[in-house]
């Protein structure tokens, strides 16, 4: 996600890192240069407007013009608005109210559903909430259905009562959840387009017989200039509490992300970053920023991976890389752990300086990892464990077992030989790390 | 005739219709068959005005625009520019297409000694079409398979409405007298092959799908079996939504259109990429990466009943080549109709002429 406004605005700072002086003349390519890499990302042509007047009245001003090195810190203006842009500070969902109630509402097509899933679900999981979904989208064919469908995939109950009155369907999944002892109500709405009036009204109805804590707008991260429109029209009729951003797992720029704080004050609270039903995350502004201008964002990774690691598991694997006695069973249980974390790619492209290593493009093929798994898997436990009785016949049959040749077995067993003598290397002291 | 003025008759056409129906309208229902000669008769301005009515939200803003920036200056300056190109800037038009067309356009002011802003308003709508037309004949019909069943293959981002546009073909093609069935592709997913299952209970056309999490290569190559056996005129494939950059999910696609070609091999015959309103710059990409996978043969452009003016398209057809064939204007089963630029343009100029 915003891989190439990244670029093409790190591409525009570099020039000036080293400049002595700033002039107008001197930065006038580089403001054209940071508007059309802004107006092709899709921020609001307003925003973009105010982003690089700021910008250009703070870089000619007295503490630039009197700063020694100019250019290093014309970079830090940048990151500073655009850190404004994106919103200051994170804000949190509200866990207030008994259910607490939260309403997702948008267009057709923006991701409603699905994102409604990954939220129980994250509820669950960082929250320990007992989360209720309710299907209030009566209109769109077998929405109710994916709904259902979702909640049996996460073991979520589904409130539905068919194509009935929304309105009704959700004051009743309400004293349900009350009955029933669930903490959160989480309420999916059909799409809509935000000057339909009758069913905004329909909408507005809902939100004044429930009262919601949340009412959350869920937008297309792709979506152009027309996003002001919607969200402003969303807006009016009802008080959004923050908005979703879905799909920015695409190559989009994601420009919505930097115009919605701006124009409208409603914070992004999350951003979908997946298919996966745990492809959800907090948003924070500052690491976007950072993300964006290609400084990377370790926090966030280290945050992903101590929440996906079983610390107690870790420490032992350790332990036994150290005295040697790392086997087959327990990098089977790594593997499993590291495929938690998502997509490689997406972890890759949080370390600093990915760009530059050329690590952005790296496609992992998620059947590699399953190949994989299925060599180890077909081994018998004794084999495992003891990896140099493989010989000859057990790799034949090893190979039938997953479908793979005795080649591929081969090339695996290698490359487990190899990083155990890495380990014994490591562990004697005597390795340097190759990064 | 320029398009101008082309678009100038087309208004004036349309009035005197108007007229017609509204005295038809007073008459006695016994004169119904004469108001179907009209209808029929007028069966090209009335695509004008189904333009109309789904766009009257998207122009407003873009038209009033331009109509208060052409009272609000007497002379072509700097600003005029500037405000001109946030305008276009606003209806999604790509901004490489835009920055092109704003350095052609100056060019024309300061060649022809143009100061009028009133004279530029013809020369911004003629510009616009040459874009898009760019001197070719634009075929944006349906190619039919004559020896056997005709294969469409249904492609897109996610969410953009694939599923829905399916229901709204399958219906026209019925309403032909074709012999339709729909293929569940989709079988990622949840409740995609039953929303598929539905439009076709709705519109009463057959329907091929297996359960959700199956190969959607096996689905298709069942369906087609299914096609030929059964004598079915049009087979219409749904396909799950996949983001341009996902490699994987892109090759799925890629076997799909194998698996097709291997019992037709001139198949799919046509291949829509679906393509939301909405979308912005993004659109670009999308029909550059969808087109190096499949042969693309048209964009149906979705959701223009709403306030999003979806110029990405003009973008598209100049940097990738790809027509428009298809828009979407709504949720029922009529609301989608062939696209036409003029009136298109046409649609988003109205209140100008």
């Amino acid at each position: 996600m915003f891989e190439s406004l990244g670029d093409r605005l790190q591409n525009a700072l570099h020039k000036i890192k080293g400049y002595g002086k700033i002039t107008e003349d001197n930065i006038s390519d580089m403001m054209r240069e940071i508007r059309l890499a802004l107006l092709e990302a899709d921020v609001n042509y307003q925003v973009v407007k105010e982003f690089t007047n700021t910008v250009k009245e703070k870089a000619l001003g007295e503490e630039v013009q009197k700063s020694i090195k100019p250019g290093d810190l014309f970079v830090k203006i940048v990151k500073d608005e655009l850190t404004e842009l994106l919103g200051g500070e994170s804000s949190p969902l509200s866990m207030n109210g008994n259910p607490a109630t939260l309403m997702l509402v948008g267009l057709q097509g923006s991701g409603k559903t699905t994102t409604i899933g990954k939220l129980a679900n994250f509820l669950r999981k960082k929250h320990g909430k007992k989360p209720l979904l309710v299907a209030c989208d009566v209109y769109r064919p077998a929405a109710i259905d994916q709904l259902k469908q979702l909640g049996k995939q996460l073991g979520i109950e589904v409130y539905e009562e068919g194509k009935k009155d929304p309105v009704e369907i959700s004051k009743k999944a309400i004293s349900y959840a009350k009955e029933n002892g669930y903490d959160y109500v989480l309420i999916d709405t059909a799409g809509r387009l935000h000057i339909d009036e009758e069913l905004m009204d329909e909408l507005k109805n809902i939100e004044k017989a429930i009262n919601p804590q949340e009412v959350l707008l869920v937008i297309d991260s792709m979506m152009g200039q027309d996003a002001i429109n919607v969200i402003t029209g969303f807006h009016e009729s009802l008080s959004l509490t923050g908005v979703i951003l879905t799909k920015l797992d695409g190559d989009t720029r994601g420009g919505v992300a930097l115009s919605v704080r701006h124009l409208t004050n409603v914070p992004i609270k999350f951003i979908g970053t997946s298919e996966k039903l745990d492809g959800l995350d907090s948003f924070d502004p500052e690491r976007m920023a950072g993300r964006i201008l290609g400084m990377g964002d370790i926090v966030s990774l280290v945050e992903k991976a101590t929440e996906v690691i079983d610390e107690e598991e870790a420490m032992s694997a350790a332990k036994k890389m150290q005295s040697g006695k790392y086997d087959l069973e327990d990098f089977l249980k790594q593997m499993k752990q590291i495929k938690k974390l998502g997509p490689l790619e997406n972890l890759i492209k949080m370390l600093p300086g990915a760009k530059k290593m050329g690590l952005t493009n790296v496609n992992i093929d998620p059947k590699q990892i399953a190949h994989v798994e299925a060599i180890v898997l077909s081994m018998t436990p004794k084999e495992r464990k003891n990896p140099d009785i493989i010989k000859a016949s057990r790799k034949t049959r090893i190979a039938k077992g997953c479908g793979l040749s005795v080649q591929e077995v081969n090339q695996l067993l290698m490359q487990f030989d190899q990083m155990k003598k890495m380990m014994k290397q490591m562990s004697s002291g005597n390795f340097k790390m190759p990064f | 005739m320029g398009l101008f003025s082309k678009i100038k008759n087309m208004f004036s056409k349309e009035t005197e219709e108007k007229k017609e129906i509204e005295i038809n309208q007073e008459e006695d229902t016994s004169m119904v068959e004469e108001k179907q000669e009209v209808k029929k008769k007028s069966a090209e301005e009335k695509s004008v005005k189904v333009y109309e009515k789904g766009l009257t939200k998207s122009r407003k803003g873009f038209v009033s625009n331009l109509i208060s920036l052409t009272s609000r200056y007497s002379k072509i300056t700097d600003a005029y520019f500037d405000e001109l190109e946030e305008i276009l800037i606003m209806a999604d038009i790509g901004v490489n297409t835009i920055m092109k067309f704003m350095d052609r356009l100056r060019e024309r002011v300061r060649k022809e000694k143009i100061e009028d802003p009133n004279l530029l308003k013809e020369i911004i709508v003629d510009e616009l079409f040459i874009i898009y037309v760019d001197e070719e004949v634009l075929e944006s019909k349906i190619h039919f398979n004559t020896t056997g069943p005709t294969i469409l293959l249904l492609v897109g981002v996610n969410g953009v409405g694939k599923t829905t546009t399916i229901g709204k073909l399958a219906w026209q093609m019925k309403e032909n007298g074709k012999k339709v069935l729909l293929v569940a592709g989709d079988t990622f997913r949840a409740g995609a092959v039953e929303q598929l299952k539905e439009w076709s209970e709705k519109i009463g056309v057959d329907f091929f799908g297996k359960e959700e999490g199956s190969d959607p290569a096996s689905v298709v190559y069942d369906g087609i079996v299914k096609a030929k056996e059964e004598n079915y005129d049009v087979v219409l494939i749904d396909t799950a939504g996949r983001l341009q950059n996902k490699v994987n999910l892109m090759k799925e696609l890629e076997k799909i259109n194998r698996v097709i070609a291997s019992f037709i091999p001139e198949a799919p015959h046509e291949t829509l990429l679906v393509i939301d309103a909405t979308t912005g710059q993004n659109g670009i990409s999308q029909a550059k990466s969808f087109q190096e996978i499949t042969n693309i043969t048209g964009i149906v452009l979705t959701k223009l009943d709403g306030t999003a003016k979806g110029g990405i398209v003009l973008a598209i057809k100049e940097e990738v080549n790809i027509p428009v064939k298809y828009i979407g204007l709504g949720e029922a089963k009529e609301d989608l109709q062939p696209f036409d630029i003029e009136a298109y343009i046409y649609g988003l100029f109205k209140d100008m002429m």
